[in-house]
């Protein structure tokens, strides 16, 4: 009986627009724990939403297979059963758009339950109280509207909504990038407890290489819809491989000296990330990247084991 | 004689219900050359602040209460449109946090460039050949690539670094001794943040323009700034040389802003400050901060603590660090 | 228990909000007010009009023609009819022209244009414009005529005709509101979550359309209430003797400018009632813009 909750291989996503086609994702494979946190980190036009969304089944893939439980999940949510519904929930990323400005808190904490048909001993309101609480907020939220409270706060009651069903894995959609660092890190508390207290599995997806450090078992990293390296943390920021990792590392503004000696010191951000309609050939990192051969414009690098559970692609290290 | 000096600045909203009471006696200085970084959450008050140095905010439902405003030793609090214009062509420029909100999209690049650069009525009359040539250098001045096909492009073309690169260089076609960036790089992707910041400060050295820098990221104060005010609900908790402040945060809110960024040392997550930003309709008497502070005594929840110097420069408005 | 108490309070704040909002602007008031008046005058026609039995079947041609008096505020008509209480009698057709028909566009429009924008893209979205756009294509006043000179002229087939025309304009704009939110991460949750297609359309999306709707409603009053007269001022309308606004004007139009008292007055009550209505839709509008912020 694997541990495994969630595989997904070589899942593509392409969208067809007037400009052209988008390949949001372009292949990407990885697995996740059973109750362990996995980063997918990434800037703009990283695919990294995307890949969620598709997990989600908002978008349905193009290509590539989801197993969910060994269960294969490689459809829209319209098509797939209810009880998968139940057990893999987001939190999206903006709080101000997530809940209805229009329904009360406790409209937006019934409906999951509603829909489900989760009836409990206790009636639907008491319910809804028990949520707050799981999730700290006093229970006169109820009646409040998601205007009157913090984006903060809109964050925990997106999150209390998510738990609603009571689910077995969580992506967290950067649910904290728009918001100030102490209140972001009250609500990375509140996920690392309810993680423990409810056994749950997260995809945890920001741009935030410093928030990984501390929450994450796994790191991986995408661009321009693949994924340029997967490692365990602390290997990772031990180690980082790909030129890419590098100029990402090195571009954290941190606030101690210490951390500076984490940095890569000679990589220098440049260039402008490429569109996603017009993704460059052969390695999409070439045209930014200060190590780059002259196979790299031509032939796509494929993935490799470094080290134990360590995976780059880059042909720096494909031994050619 | 200090290029711009905010003394005891007051000022808030009237909305249903009251009146938000954001400002709170704001204290703030910069001296010729300086790169100053004001550094406060969301709801602090530091976008209010600049914007009422430029005397941008909507009157009502905005209004300032008490304080002065010195640019150059003039207070610009009692001044009228047109002398706040003049203000605003050479003497003050802003950049502000969205860069696709602040470039009109219906017009291109070249048009707003040379919109700015000739209503900044420097050199007193100026030929069309020269805005355009002051249009191009200024491009050329951050960086992007092909100028003069640049000035032809539509902003909705362009990513957002180039954007607010773009914003950076009318900000600074025109000279102005004094650029106030508001959050310039948060909405920018980290790689792009790191070029746009370096990009900024090579500039401004060069032109020498003092700048204030506001973030809410401390990482980005540490790595810009060479003083810096931390702020909270209205008024200065906490100023200092950068490195002093990173090596020894006194003040309980600054502390607690340290702790709460993760670090890439891998040192778990902080607690985070316990309760909430103030109600400005109804804001806690004294000290702001008392509700949420670990330290909090009797003195605290009664008067407003003022700049207490700890050292050269180090001021904390603390209680703690009376006498 | 505490809760329900809680929840008063709150819905209380929101009341009081509100007409806080709407009363900032003196003109919602004065908007409101009119509207108030006008409805009042219209219920309570039989009892507040000088000569109620005017606005039937009444004929006195001793007192026919008579210009504006201390006996008939407004005059009388070539019938002798006092023209001041056949204006009240004629509020209640206008009113009740635009009721009906708003009653009736509204709830098509709005559930077509909720339906044709969350399903934008299928073949139900291309079937629903492609349909409203036909409908609008046709000006509006000549739809209206045409239906109503192949029925029978009344007041009934009048409402008809104009709500044919009108509920295009419901669809419309809900369905931009619709196509837009339905990409909101809230709807999204809705719909991982498992939510049902009908709930998600009108308990997630239609709450937040209610503003430009109400608005809408309001400042339509205004215009239905135009269009009838309109058709009626044709002869397409209200039929004589039935007090009908616009027909009063047609009728009263052809003794002008010597009798100029029997086309003015009831123009002007129109003029009163539309400037109402789109003053209090405006003051709806401010109202309910401020709590979308």
């Amino acid at each position: 009986m694997t541990d495994e909750i969630l595989k997904i291989r070589d899942l593509k996503k392409y969208f067809y627009t007037k400009h052209g086609m988008v390949k949001a994702a372009d292949g990407v494979t990885f697995s996740i724990q059973k109750k362990e946190t996995l980063g997918l980190v990434g800037e703009s036009g990283s695919g990294k939403s995307t890949v969620a969304y598709t997990i989600l089944g908002i978008y349905s893939p193009t290509d590539g297979s989801i197993l969910f439980n060994g269960q294969d999940i490689s459809k829209p949510w319209t098509k797939r059963p209810k009880h998968f519904k139940k057990d893999i929930q987001i939190v999206f990323q903006d709080p101000g758009s997530s809940l209805n400005p229009r329904r009360s808190i406790r409209q937006i904490l019934e409906l999951p339950l509603k829909v489900h048909r989760i009836e409990g001993n206790v009636g639907r309101e008491e319910q809804a109280i028990r949520l707050l609480d799981k999730v700290g907020l006093p229970a006169d939220y109820m009646y409040k509207y998601p205007q009157a409270i913090g984006g903060g706060e809109r964050q925990i009651v997106a999150i209390a909504r998510a738990l609603a069903t009571d689910p077995s894995f969580v992506v967290l959609d950067e649910p904290t990038s728009a918001l100030d660092v102490s209140v972001q890190a009250k609500i990375i508390n509140l996920l690392m407890g309810l993680q423990d207290e409810f056994d749950l599995t997260y995809l945890f997806i920001t741009h935030d290489l410093s928030l990984m450090r501390n929450m994450a078992a796994r790191v991986a990293i995408m661009y321009l819809g693949k994924i340029c390296e997967i490692a365990p943390t602390v290997e990772f920021f031990k180690n980082p491989l790909h030129p890419y990792t590098q100029m990402l590392l090195s571009s954290i503004p941190v606030v101690s000296e210490k951390e500076e000696e984490y940095k890569p010191k000679k990589i220098i951000p440049q260039g402008e990330i490429p569109s996603p309609v017009d993704v460059p050939p052969g390695c999409n990192f070439h045209t930014r990247c200060p190590r780059r051969m002259e196979i790299c414009s031509r032939v796509d690098p494929d993935m490799v084991t470094q080290e134990e559970g360590h995976l780059v692609r880059c042909h720096l290290y494909t031994g050619a | 004689m200090r290029l711009l000096e905010i003394r005891q600045l007051r000022a808030g909203f009237n909305v249903y219900g009251g009146t938000l009471k954001v400002l709170n006696g704001v204290n703030l200085h910069l001296n010729e050359g300086e790169k100053v970084g004001l550094v406060g959450e969301t709801g602090c008050g530091k976008t209010t602040t600049a914007k009422s140095t430029l005397k941008i905010l909507p009157e009502p439902p905005a209004e300032v209460f008490g304080g002065e405003i010195l640019f150059n030793g003039t207070d610009v609090l009692p001044l009228g449109q047109k002398e706040m214009r003049k203000i605003h062509a050479t003497g003050i420029s802003m950049i502000f946090q969205d860069p696709t909100a602040s470039l009109n999209p219906v017009f291109t690049i070249g048009d707003q460039l040379r919109d700015t650069i000739r209503y900044a009525g420097i050199d007193g009359h100026i030929t069309k050949k020269e805005i355009h040539e002051r249009a191009v250098l200024s491009l050329r001045d951050v960086h992007l690539p092909d100028p003069e096909r640049m000035l032809k492009n539509y902003p909705i073309q362009l990513s957002g670094g180039m954007r607010q690169r773009i914003c950076i260089a009318m900000a600074l076609a025109t000279q102005s001794q004094l650029l106030i960036a508001d959050e310039p790089t948060t909405s920018l992707d980290v790689t792009i943040q790191a070029q746009v910041l370096r990009l900024l400060g090579e500039l401004v050295e060069q032109k020498e323009t003092s700048t204030i820098l506001i973030t809410h990221s401390l990482g980005v104060v540490r790595e810009w700034t060479q003083r810096v005010y931390v702020m909270y609900a209205g008024s200065m908790v906490e100023t200092a040389q950068t490195a002093d402040l990173f090596n020894n945060p006194l003040h309980p809110y600054t502390e607690g802003l340290m702790k709460a960024v993760p670090r890439l040392t891998g040192e778990g997550i902080a607690e985070g400050i316990s309760g909430r930003i103030p109600d400005y309709l109804n804001p806690p008497g004294g000290c702001r901060f008392h509700p949420r502070c670990p330290h909090v005594m009797k003195i605290c929840r009664e008067e407003k603590p003022p700049y207490f110097t700890v050292d050269a420069d180090h001021q904390v408005a603390c209680f703690l660090f009376k006498g | 228990m505490a809760g329900k108490k809680k929840k008063d309070s709150h819905t209380w704040e929101k009341v009081k909000k509100s007409w806080y909002q709407f009363s900032k602007n003196p003109l919602s008031i004065i908007g409101a007010t009119i509207v108030f008046l006008i409805m009042c005058l219209a219920i309570f026609a039989p009892f507040v009009a000088p000569y109620p039995e005017h606005a039937g079947n009444f004929v006195d041609f001793s007192n026919a023609s008579r210009p504006p008096s201390l006996h008939h505020l407004f005059g009388t008509d070539v019938f002798g009819r006092d023209i001041l209480s056949r204006v009240f009698f004629g509020f209640r057709f206008s009113l009740v022209m635009g009721f009906v028909v708003i009653s009736l566009t509204a709830p098509v429009g709005v559930t077509l244009g909720l339906i044709a924008g969350y399903m934008k893209g299928t073949w139900v979205d291309t079937l629903v414009m492609r349909l409203t756009d036909i409908f609008v294509a046709v000006p509006p006043l000549v739809l209206a005529l045409a239906v109503t000179s192949i029925l029978k002229p009344s007041v009934f087939n009048a409402m008809m005709a104009v709500s044919l025309m009108w509920w295009p304009w419901y669809c419309r704009l809900v369905y931009g509101i619709s196509s837009s939110i339905k990409n909101e991460f809230f709807v999204q949750a809705a719909e991982v979550t498992g939510s049902g297609k009908l709930h998600i359309i009108f308990r997630e999306i239609l709450p937040n359309c209610f503003g430009p709707i109400f608005t809408k409603i309001s400042l339509d009053m205004g215009w239905v209430i135009l269009i009838g007269s309109a058709l009626s001022f044709v002869g397409l309308g209200a039929q004589p003797p039935t007090p009908d606004l616009g027909t009063m004007v047609a009728d009263g139009a052809k003794y002008m400018p010597d009798q100029w008292w029997m086309a003015v007055f009831p123009a002007f009550a129109i003029m009163f009632v539309v400037f109402g209505f789109n003053i209090l839709g405006d003051g709806i509008r401010d109202m309910l813009e401020v709590e979308e912020g």
